[in-house]
């Protein structure tokens, strides 16, 4: 099991003001399983993942990553303007103590995995958004994280970036036997790239229904079987969204 | 003046014969006519009041004999010595400022107890007119380079640690968020992402800092003569009791073109790490 989540609640504020931002949220993902979430805006997604990213903890429950390291990328690619493409993947290199010529050799590893050797001198300002989402990504890659948890990071792209993107993603998990939870609100990516679909309710959030994806890969985001599939999922995630309206 | 503008704007950029060069030369061109002209007119409104009569010559000269006296002042050891004297003291005490304001910077930024004791104090001492500092400077110093010092860098080191401060405050939160994902705690959140991040609002904090240390440095060689020290100030103060109006305007735009160009100097440095950083210029 890479990851485990066992009645997972989260609040915020005290008294009064206590929000539950989640509610006994149990979930599991297997090592090398691509794990989609999906659910509307404000249901909590992102402080799922920022637990499992630990960059907080849960109020109540039990989380175990088993010793597996996770990372997490934002919907923003959140890059340091300062650093070149190089020096953004270098970073975290450098922070686990990695020596100067292994930490360069690593660096033209990771961006010719996201194909952009090119552009390893180039500052993030220089690059386009889908660029920039795969030095995110190398970045990501770079701290050798067994976990990748991903929150929204294409929907801020055009269609076609994000189509040529979940190819990449998809290779990237496949060569590097990645555990993937992909949170998005796009059921269509979801169906497109998870081996399994997880929808989420708002308010407070917990996993409301699963859908296993059993469409071959590679998948195409435009073909008959995936549509039916994410119409389905459509049809809970409003469901989920009128008992909550 | 339209006249003289227009023969300013017209005038020929240079030969064609490379490409390269002709372009260089143009942007130079665009880059100093204007202030140029700027300079033209400030010039004909000074020879404009000279020639009204308002003052005899020997209180208020020309630009002519102005620039004939800096001419001959450039030719002599003592201007130089007098323009080292403030330069080096306008480094040393500056360098002062820049590190006591980088210090007491972080130490806000980073500590929020010690940012409500001393937040509001550190704005309060930038809008304090520095030369109010010198009665009590004299008193614990004497007339010495550290009264001079002392007032310079109370003076410049509010505006450095401001700099700093809001710089550290406008650090994107998501910024931080990425960098402890990536493992930066600590010192190296520091050292990685957060002074990195805070850059260019502290070009910003030291160019007012030597704004502030400038002025300040003048209010102390005016009102602090150090015996053997012949500062910019003194001359200034030395050409007003001689009534020697020529060299106290010849001093005067000396102070004035160094100003300008410590000024252009930060400018550059300004744009540059604000370019690289991929805000806009």
């Amino acid at each position: 099991m890479a990851v485990a989540l066992a009645s997972v609640s989260k609040h915020f504020g005290h008294g009064v003001d206590e929000v539950l931002a989640l509610n006994r949220v149990s979930l599991s993902i297997q090592p090398g399983e691509f794990v989609c979430l999906v659910g509307a805006s404000g249901s909590g997604k992102s402080t799922l993942l920022s637990l499992l990213a630990g960059l907080d903890r849960p109020s109540e429950g039990s989380l175990d990553t088993g010793g597996a390291h996770t990372t997490l990328m934002f919907q923003e690619p959140a890059l340091f303007p300062w650093l070149t493409a190089a020096g953004n993947v270098e970073l975290p290199l450098a922070l686990r103590g990695m020596q100067k010529a292994e930490r360069r050799r690593e660096v033209g590893r990771l961006l010719e995995l996201v194909r952009l050797s090119e552009f390893a001198g180039r500052h993030p300002h220089e690059l386009s958004g889908g660029m920039r989402q795969r030095v995110a990504l190398a970045r990501a890659l770079a701290q050798a994280a067994e976990v990748l948890l991903m929150d929204e990071p294409f929907g801020a792209l055009d269609a076609i970036t994000r189509d040529l993107l979940h190819d990449e993603l998809e290779r990237i998990w496949r060569e590097r036997g990645l555990s993937v939870l992909f949170v998005t609100h796009n059921a269509r990516e979801a169906v497109r790239l998870g081996d399994r679909v997880l929808v989420f309710s708002s308010r407070p959030g917990r996993v409301a229904a699963e859908f296993p994806v059993d469409l071959p890969r590679p998948r195409r985001i435009e073909s008959p079987e995936l549509a039916v599939l994410a119409a389905r999922i459509y049809d809970r995630l409003r469901l989920e969204a009128d008992l909550d309206g | 003046m339209a006249e003289l503008e227009m023969e300013l704007v017209g005038a020929p950029p240079a030969r064609r014969a490379n490409p390269r060069a002709a372009r260089l030369a143009r942007r130079a061109w665009a880059a100093a006519w204007p202030k140029l002209a700027a300079a033209a007119i400030g010039l004909g409104l000074w020879q404009l009041v000279v020639s009204l009569g308002i003052w005899p010559d020997y209180l208020l000269p020309g630009p002519g004999a102005v620039v004939a006296r800096l001419a001959l002042d450039g030719g002599r050891s003592d201007f130089y010595l007098a323009v080292g004297i403030t330069l080096q003291r306008a480094a040393g005490d500056y360098a002062a400022a820049l590190v006591i304001g980088s210090l007491l910077g972080v130490a806000v930024a980073a500590s929020r107890l010690l940012r409500r004791a001393v937040g509001s104090m550190i704005t309060g001492l930038q809008s304090m007119p520095t030369i109010a500092w010198f009665p009590l400077a004299i008193l614990l110093f004497g007339l010495s380079e550290r009264a001079i010092l002392f007032v310079v860098v109370l003076g410049a080191a509010p505006s450095v640690a401001n700099g700093l401060i809001s710089g550290i405050d406008q650090v994107p939160p998501l910024l931080l968020r990425a960098a402890r994902v990536i493992g930066a705690r600590g010192p190296s959140l520091y050292r990685h992402v957060v002074l990195p991040a805070a850059l260019p609002a502290f070009v910003g904090g030291l160019k007012q800092g030597w704004a502030f240390a400038w002025r300040s440095l003048m209010a102390g060689e005016l009102l602090v003569n150090v015996a053997g020290h012949p500062s910019l100030g003194v001359r200034l103060q030395f050409a007003r009791e001689l009534a020697d109006a020529e060299g106290l305007l010849a001093a005067m735009i000396v102070l004035l073109v160094i100003g300008m160009v410590v000024d252009g100097v930060f400018g550059v440095l300004e744009r540059r790490i604000r370019s690289q950083w991929g805000l806009a210029v």
